[in-house]
């Protein structure tokens, strides 16, 4: 038997109080697709990093190829043939692909024999892998799927025989993700090792072929995949049983809380983003919209959470006519009439990540009475307020005064809903609900949102996460290039179905 | 005004124009490599100075070159010491160098040559002289008299100090860097991504101290050309805001290097006119300018047609060059063809701009550029920020 392509043993790091890996010993055999998952805040990243040699192990050995390697920075990980592709990509927006590509692997002084050269074996590696890309193409005009693209090329380009891909599908759409595992599967055919960190567990059984599990800096398991099952390595990643599928009674809807007429929205720079759509949402009922990214829904959370203005259309809620475009067109007239809204992206629209947690929790409701005191803030009310939160929407650490930075990504979305469910609005508005959140915090949010569903509240949920969307939703529409082009009921669709109307394409009610 | 004037406005313009080149050379260094330089202005003061003081002490220009050179590239490193090693502001710090530049040399220079903080005239080989080319007249007498082509030879190419021929040369050295060698593509790399660059294996930390040291080297070619080619010696604050004029040329152009030298030429035609024409007459003025306009429009239209060639732009792009060479042309011929005896012209004629507003005029300038009058302007998207490694 040959050696295994990496072997870690003993490695342990700290930084400072905090052990980020304990004691963790790894071997990856020679071809192998190797899974990492754990929670956010497991460790994974800081074990990668240490094997890429952005961290030094404060004890343990690496062996790449049966033989002991000191790895003290990324120059001598990319000597041993260990290439890493970093869920943020470290590409140069505004350089051509082969630019990016030839950084730092230049073959001398002068730039054009290089690229030249380069130029021909990207041609050879695309035909190769099945990686199509333009090497002149400049990075800030390819979609987020060709860039990882070309994070791939760049560490075939420097003959990496380790591929480290960290998060890789967390920034992409079900089709992109796809072609990402072919590539995958051709990369392992031709002997490649690759380690696949996520916190997936659907992308772990389908592709992988072994499983580590990480857990509060120490690997809890080593298994092979194919005898595992999706459960057992929840509950090895979280510690306690966990359920994945979304348990919940049938629907009961009642009167219509949510009436959308030929909702137009237009960019500034003038493209019509939603197509005068219509749509209604009830009580106790989730309506989910299914999308590619980019197809109109984040413009339509925008306009009904008050945003941005709307260029045309009616909205009501209960009947009442809402203010897209005038004075009370805001976020905080909003959560008057009683419109909850979490934001897709939490670091930029629902956070201010400098600020503390009870900051935080005030934010759009700061007006409320029961944080006044005089013509004063009761910050001492409003911190009383966030630990209460805190301890019923379990954000851990349960720390007022911890700045939202601070907290890991599923407590800080945890933050966020207790703000915005809590105060049980007539109208939740959610988008991307558990977009970069663990595993065990996606449990949390979706109990709530059935709760809130339960509570005979609407909820309109966007996502573009199809499991979390047949999981949750009562009514599923699917928006495609700014209009509804189809809607499903759960029971009576399929991935396959809604990916079609993803593409545009609707197979029952003709085109759309 | 006759083809002698115009010739002896662009000859001074190349000369102003110089300092103002190579200190914008020197920001676009630093700032493609992502630090943000506002103490070129320190940097060039301070190898002012120690380039005189060198020159007097030794009588020896390139010894005092060499002074001021690496009293730049001191402040340079000091600027890399705060903004790289240590990560902090880089504004704050290049604040700091300014005053520290414009403290310490008269003091210096008060200690050393007691003359009130300036250093003594220089003269013969403590100065640098001007290179006459081979079959180029020196006196004006003389260049007064030759063919048109034999008094641009003469006049504009001829006749300067080494340092404005290196500075020109510098110009395609610093684009053929940039855009030709692996130093320039990771020096690039360096200023927009700096993850991208250390996640490759290169250090991010020399890339930038290489970039800031070679801005420091320009930095001092520009400083001792104010003290021993344009001037004679050193005086208090001698060079009078070209820093950061330099940095309104750089932003003009979008840090790259023809542009820069497009952007320097301007300000130093600028500051030709003002010395030239101590009070002048708002119709000559407004003719000045508008022939600057038909020569900015005419490049334009060149560079826009190039493009258009290569198909790199739409013939919609034609349009604002084309009309602004045609807007100048008709204001550059109408205007000094007006009747200075009555109507329009006579007014024009007879408001006269006084020498102060046309001194002012390249610092008037700077603020409308960095008003954002130019369009858009993209900086470096790391610039500014020091790199932290992150997880």
């Amino acid at each position: 038997m040959t050696a295994p392509a990496i072997e870690l043993k003993g490695i342990s790091k700290a930084f400072g109080p905090v052990q980020a890996n304990k004691d963790i010993s790894l071997s990856v055999a020679k071809g192998a697709i190797h899974g990492i998952v754990g929670e956010n805040g497991a460790g994974k990243s800081t074990l990668m990093s240490i094997l890429y040699g952005f961290y030094k192990a404060d004890a343990g050995e690496i062996w790449i190829n049966g033989k002991q390697t000191n790895i003290p920075d990324s120059q001598a990980a990319i000597r041993a043939g260990i290439g890493m592709v970093h869920q943020h990509f470290k590409l140069v927006e505004n350089f051509t692909v082969v630019e990016n590509v030839i950084l730092g692997a230049e073959d001398g002084a002068m730039l054009r024999p290089s690229i030249s050269k380069a130029r021909k074996v990207l041609i050879d590696l695309e035909k190769e892998y099945g990686l199509e890309v333009d090497p002149d193409a400049v990075i800030e005009d390819l979609s987020v799927g060709h860039q990882q693209r070309v994070e791939i090329l760049k560490q075939l380009y420097r003959e990496a025989d380790i591929l480290i891909l960290d998060e890789p599908t967390g920034v992409l759409t079900p089709s992109e993700a796809d072609q990402l595992f072919r590539i995958l599967g051709r990369l392992k055919e031709e002997g490649k090792t690759i380690i696949l960190i996520t916190h997936k567990l659907r992308e772990i059984m389908d592709i992988t072929d072994t499983v580590s599990v990480m857990r509060r800096g120490e690997m809890t398991a080593t298994v092979k995949t194919a005898e595992t099952s999706p459960a057992q390595i929840a509950e090895l990643m979280v510690g306690r049983k966990v359920l994945l599928q979304v348990d919940k009674d049938p629907a009961n809807p009642g009167d219509v809380v949510l009436d959308v007429q030929n909702l137009r929205v237009v960019d500034p720079t003038g493209v019509e983003r939603v197509k005068s759509i219509s749509f209604q949402i009830r009580a106790g009922e989730i309506l989910g919209i299914a999308g590619v990214a980019g197809n109109g829904q984040t413009e339509l959370l925008e306009v009904l959470g008050g945003m941005i203005p709307a260029q045309g259309g009616t909205v009501t809620l209960h009947g009442e006519q809402i203010d897209l475009t005038g004075r009370e067109s805001d976020g905080q007239s909003r959560r008057r009439r009683g419109i909850g809204h979490v934001p897709e992206d939490r670091q930029v629209e629902g956070l201010i990540m400098p600020y503390e947690a009870w900051e935080n929790v005030a934010f759009g409701y700061h007006y409320d009475v029961k944080y006044q005191s005089g013509p004063l803030m009761n910050n001492a009310a409003i911190k009383a307020d966030c630990a209460e939160k805190m301890e019923r929407y379990d954000v851990r650490p349960p720390n007022p005064r911890l700045p939202a930075r601070n907290f890991s990504g599923g407590n800080q979305q945890k933050i966020v809903v207790a703000r915005e469910m809590d105060r049980q609005p007539e109208l939740l508005l959610i988008g991307q609900p558990t977009r970069g959140v663990d595993i065990g915090a996606i449990e949390f949010i979706h109990k709530q949102i059935i709760a809130l569903r339960d509570a005979g509240k609407a909820v309109l949920l966007v996502s573009v996460e199809l499991d979390e969307i047949m999981g949750l939703s009562d009514r599923i529409a699917v928006m495609f290039d700014g209009v509804i082009s189809g809607e499903r009921l759960p029971s009576e669709t399929n991935e396959g179905d809604l990916g079609l109307l993803m593409a545009g394409v609707n197979e029952t009610k003709g085109a759309a | 005004m006759d083809f002698m004037t115009i010739l002896q406005l662009s000859d001074s313009s190349l000369r102003l124009a110089t300092p103002l080149l190579l200190a914008c050379l020197a920001g676009l260094f630093s700032e493609r490599a992502g630090i943000f330089d506002i103490g070129l202005e320190g940097k060039m003061l301070a190898a002012a100075f120690f380039s005189a003081a060198f020159a007097f002490l030794s009588g020896n220009v390139w010894i005092g070159l060499g002074v001021g050179i690496l009293a730049s590239v001191a402040l340079s490193i000091l600027h890399g010491v705060a903004s790289i090693t240590f990560r902090g502001n880089q504004l704050i710090s290049g604040v700091a160098i300014n005053f520290l530049a414009a403290g310490l040399t008269v003091v210096i220079a008060q200690t050393w040559f007691s003359q009130g903080g300036r250093t003594p005239a220089l003269t013969g080989d403590a100065r640098f002289s001007e290179i006459v080319l081979p079959g180029a007249a020196s006196r004006i007498r003389d260049i007064a008299q030759q063919e048109p082509m034999g008094q641009v030879y003469s006049e504009l190419l001829s006749g300067h100090s080494i340092l404005v021929y290196i500075a020109l040369l510098i110009v395609p050295l610093t684009w053929w860097v940039l855009y030709r060698t692996r130093f320039g593509l990771r020096l690039r790399a360096v200023g927009e991504n700096p993850a991208a660059v250390d996640t490759a294996g290169i250090s991010v930390v020399g890339l930038r101290y290489a970039a800031v040291i070679i801005c420091g080297v320009l930095c001092g070619l520009a400083g001792a050309y104010l003290a021993t080619g344009l001037s004679a010696g050193f005086v208090k604050d001698m060079s009078a805001g070209r820093g950061f004029i330099a940095l309104a040329a750089l932003i003009f152009a979008k840090w790259r290097p023809w542009e820069a030298l497009g952007a320097c030429l301007l300000f130093g035609f600028l500051d030709a006119v003002g010395n030239r024409f101590q009070n002048i007459e708002l119709l000559t003025f407004l003719s000045l300018t508008f022939l600057f306009v038909v020569l900015i429009g005419g490049i334009m239209l060149i560079l826009r047609l190039v493009a258009l060639l290569r198909g790199k732009a739409s013939a919609g792009s034609l349009a604002i060059p084309a009309v602004t060479l045609i807007a100048g042309l008709v204001f550059a011929i109408g205007l000094p063809a007006l009747d200075t005896s009555q109507g329009l012209g006579a007014v024009l004629n007879a408001i006269v701009l006084p020498v102060q507003f046309m001194q002012a005029l390249p610092y008037i300038l700077t603020v409308v550029i960095l008003a954002g009058f130019v369009g858009r302007a993209i900086p470096p998207r790391a610039g500014g920020e020091p790199y932290v490694k992150e997880r």
